[in-house]
């Protein structure tokens, strides 16, 4: 009357693409709370998935049912006080005792939000919607740096290590019986004819020792077919491919003179977070180098990067420097996709800004595959602004975006990474 | 009897769920107790909120409100505020009923007298079930339903076939017939049918609408009320007469509806349903605890678990929601046999009918011919008034307060009966709205009427569902509301037009 059926390894999520339908129909709303998100996050975390909300009243699901009013008889358990008659305050709106079972228990307006987590991947995929890395396409090759062996096949010949003996035997075999297989058919018609013959009352002499000469010299001739020739060797075959590199290195450059306060400084951070997460979409391994600067230029951690004050001038020459040094000393350009963010409020030391684009034209710009500054500020643009400008008119893997506002960081993100850059130009 | 109990865990193995199995099963014939066969399936906690999140149903077409059910069901199961079911039945034939994983011997053979003896049997057995269900065609029609829903999702895209599953959804509960006996038939049928219905569906339509005048003399003499009777139905009357609906679309309209259908029965008995399994399986495992099968540690376990099931927690705790099904229909059932076996003066007065009599017999007959409210009015017993201390609210908006009404003492015993068994009548917790009208020769415009019970308004929601109807229907839609003096007023429109309302 019964079976039992372990469904325990069936997969466990039926539920997936219901799941994908929910986050499809909600895409505005998860974006939004996605983008409001990543102010809160470390540069490098893209290990977890993000928390979203939702106003309960966009999903819900309307039907027909009762309202509040009307005359209701509801039986409740567990009597302890009341006798027919008595007459009880209304309890206050939304609290319990007056509902019963089924009725006003599912109104009731202004809940909670709906609140759940989308995975790392989703959160992701809905960040970086429409986005790509630019000068992928016309760079494809320089990236094919590493050779990896692959197995390609099989040939003819090779080294005795890469010998396929298996292979070689089935050639061996096929090529044998392919070579006896006209004599061995006429080794079994002599035989089959010497028996006839030896059969017969008066075996004629002559015909039987014809035979006998015949099978002995087909024996022989099968026997000389070799067991195994060079035409049967087969090597395993290997190829070398170029394969692309997936490694990068992310330089994230910073003036933290006098000019720049905390909260410039926040709103680069999360320009350096979206910079980052979007390079883990397209590499594998990335590091992550800090350069912050005032008139000097040093590498730091992440926590010093944004957090320490410090004062002075500044010459943003000094962070170029040092970021060309790095890049010939640790991320030689063959093996290395570099990617670089600049953050700066714009004020530079006016002498110093023609020796940047120097810097720029001559070395960084040839070696890194994308650059992007943004500039933090409210006031007028500055000397290194035009001098960049006038770098962003003449290459393609520069590009500049002005910030006024927090609200303008994913916004401007989007616009430098948006799919076909091409319309775009010179900001 | 002898004590040799078998081995009680607490760790489950297959062989052990077998000889479980085989126990109860001998003791559920015992009882009488008939069912269709058992397919008993072991599955994870994740596969448990799956089957959550779509409606218990084993296999659903892809609708993104399930994936919002799921997502809210993992949550609070992660954040430990709710626990899972320990099991969940599907009224099939095999009757399919699933085991989690995570639970201990005691609880899986608790679960399977309760689901698989308990359930089964009230599904094969009770009136509602036969009359209403076909266990035997369900799973196949999901499977058509699931791959029907699937191709018009890739022919006309997923946002129409999204959209339309929406309306219906809002519309699910008025899609269901209460009188009519459906047509549940097999899979291969459905496909071959479908085809026809198809055609012959358009062409229908085509009649009603059709807009070459006739004789428009004739036409003015009679004033054509369609459809002539008010429909209960709201989606099969879209199904069959919505003007601009596709036949895809009308098949779709179709399948929520038969899926309305056959969980009709079990919205209407839910306290015989658990009180029934809960009755059961309770029996079932004191009986193999009498025999000596089972060990003294095996029944302290099952009783915990058992006694949190039926507790009811009182008015006034917080812990209260409502009347918890589970006890008030396990303990009218155990009072049911203790009226058969033992009954005081009282329940002769009270139930001479069956006061005294076989307390199986009675059992079983109330089990086949009831739904929660006829079962309530006919079986709810003064003893268990007075044991759950019920009392009657009444809450006339009309009044500044509240007013107790019958309590647990004799003038109160027929009036908390009644008014408990109409709490679980759906008529009187479902808005009464049917399709009243719809202007044939005119600007075709839908008219539903709602009539209150008791004067109990409609929801605030009533205007967005009127949206969905809309969508379905294609010309405009109206809901009117008729008073206790027949005095009409619309109540919501869609579209809305300026200054009705």
């Amino acid at each position: 009357m019964a079976h039992f059926i372990d469904r325990r390894l069936n997969g466990k999520n039926k539920s997936t693409l219901n799941r994908q339908r929910f986050i499809r129909r909600y895409k505005k709303q998860i974006k939004e709370a996605v983008s409001d998100a990543i102010n809160k996050r470390s540069v490098t975390d893209t290990s977890s998935g993000e928390s979203i909300s939702i106003p309960q009243r966009d999903i819900s699901e309307p039907t027909f049912h009762q309202g509040k009013g009307g005359d209701r008889d509801m039986i409740h358990p567990g009597n302890d006080q009341f006798s027919t008659g008595d007459k009880i305050q209304r309890p206050p709106a939304g609290q319990g005792g007056g509902s019963g079972p089924g009725d006003a228990s599912n109104q009731g307006e202004g809940e909670d939000d709906f609140v759940f987590s989308i995975s790392k991947d989703e959160y992701l995929d809905l960040l970086f919607e429409d986005l790509e890395l630019p000068n992928l396409q016309q760079s494809q090759l320089d990236k094919l740096v590493q050779m990896k062996t692959h197995r390609a096949g099989f040939c003819n010949d090779g080294m005795p290590s890469n010998l396929d003996i298996v292979r070689s035997l089935r050639g061996s075999l096929a090529r044998r019986v392919a070579m006896s297989a006209s004599k061995r058919r006429r080794l079994t018609q002599a035989q089959e004819e010497l028996a006839t013959l030896l059969k017969e009352p008066v075996p004629p002499q002559q015909k039987i020792t014809e035979l006998e000469t015949e099978i002995a010299e087909l024996k022989q001739k099968i026997a000389a077919v070799p067991f195994i020739d060079n035409y049967d060797l087969r090597f395993r075959n290997y190829e070398k491919r170029p394969h692309p590199t997936s490694k990068a290195v992310m330089f994230c450059l910073m003036d933290v003179s006098g000019s720049m306060d905390q909260a410039t400084k926040d709103m680069a951070k999360r320009f350096y977070i979206l910079l980052y997460q979007f390079l883990t979409r397209t590499y594998k391994d990335i590091e992550v180098v800090y350069i912050r600067h005032h008139t000097q230029a040093k590498e730091v951690d992440e926590q010093e990067f944004f957090y320490s004050q410090e004062t002075g001038g500044t010459i943003v020459s000094s962070a170029l420097k040092l970021m060309d040094e790095i890049v010939k000393k640790r991320y030689s350009q063959g093996d290395w996709n570099i990617y670089a963010a600049q953050a700066s409020d714009g004020d530079n030391w006016a002498d110093d800004s023609p020796h940047c684009t120097e810097i720029m034209t001559n070395k960084l710009l040839k070696a890194v595959r994308y650059y992007a500054y943004i500039e933090i500020t409210t006031r007028a643009h500055q000397s290194l602004w035009r001098e960049y400008q006038a770098i962003a008119s003449t290459h393609d893997n520069f590009a500049m975006q002005h910030i006024r506002s927090v609200e303008d960081i994913y916004p401007i993100f989007r616009e430098l990474f948006k799919k076909n850059r091409q319309q775009q130009g010179a900001a | 009897m002898s004590y040799n109990p078998m081995n009680d865990g607490p760790d489950w193995t297959f062989d052990l769920l077998t000889e479980y199995q085989t126990e109860i099963a001998r003791v559920a014939e015992h009882y009488r107790l008939d069912t269709y066969p058992n397919q008993i399936e072991v599955i994870t906690a994740e596969q448990m909120m799956d089957a959550y999140s779509s409606v218990g149903m084993p296999i659903g077409y892809s609708h993104w409100s399930y994936g919002k059910k799921f997502i809210s069901t993992e949550q609070n199961y992660k954040r430990g505020q709710m626990g899972l079911a320990y099991e969940i039945v599907i009224n099939s034939n095999p009757c399919i009923a699933y085991l989690m994983e995570e639970n201990t011997l005691p609880m899986q053979a608790l679960v399977m007298a309760h689901a698989c003896y308990g359930h089964n049997s009230f599904f094969k057995g009770n009136y509602l079930f036969k009359t209403w269900t076909d266990a035997s065609s369900i799973i196949d029609y999901l499977v058509f339903a699931k791959n029907y829903i699937a191709q018009c999702e890739e022919k006309y895209g997923i946002d129409e076939v999204e959209n339309l599953l929406d309306s219906c959804h809002a519309l699910m509960n008025y899609g269901v017939d209460r009188y009519k006996r459906p047509q549940q038939i097999s899979m291969y049928e459905e496909q071959k049918r479908q085809k026809e219905r198809e055609d012959y569906l358009q062409s229908q339509v085509n009649e009603l609408w059709r807009t070459i005048p006739v004789n428009p003399q004739e036409e003015r003499m009679k004033k054509v009320h369609f459809p002539s009777e008010p429909q209960e139905n709201i989606l099969y009357f879209i199904e069959k007469n919505a003007p601009l609906l596709d036949s895809w679309q009308r098949e779709i309209i179709r399948i929520v509806r038969k899926i309305s259908q056959y969980f009709y029965p079990q919205r209407q008995t839910q306290v015989m349903n658990e009180g029934w399994a809960t009755f059961w399986h309770y029996t079932i495992l004191n009986h193999l605890y009498d025999e000596g099968k089972i060990s003294d540690a095996f029944m302290i376990e099952f009783l915990q678990s058992h006694t949190n099931v039926v507790y009811q927690p009182p008015y006034n705790s917080k812990f209260y929601s409502g009347i918890n099904p589970y006890a008030l229909g396990f303990n009218m059932m155990v009072d049911i046999r203790r009226i058969c076996e033992n009954p005081t003066e009282e329940d002769t007065a009270w139930f001479p009918e069956f006061a005294g009599s076989n307390w199986l017999d009675t059992l079983h007959f109330a089990m086949e011919n009831f739904k929660d409210e006829s079962f309530i009015s006919q079986f709810l017993s003064p003893k268990l008034i007075r044991e759950f201390k019920l009392f009657t609210i009444i809450d006339d908006h009309k009044n500044p307060h509240l007013e107790v009404g019958a309590i647990h003492n004799d003038e109160g015993y027929q009036k908390v009966r009644s008014s408990l068994s109409a709490q679980y009548n759906l008529s009187n917790n479902e808005p009464n709205i049917q399709v009243y009208d719809v202007d044939v020769r005119g600007d075709r415009s839908l008219t539903l009427r709602y009539v209150p019970h008791n004067g109990i308004p409609l929801a605030e929601s009533k205007s967005e569902v009127l949206k969905h109807l809309y969508r379905l229907w294609g010309f405009n839609v109206r809901l009117e509301q008729v008073d206790e003096e027949g005095k009409k007023q619309i109540i919501a429109q869609c579209p809305v037009e300026g200054g009705d309302d």
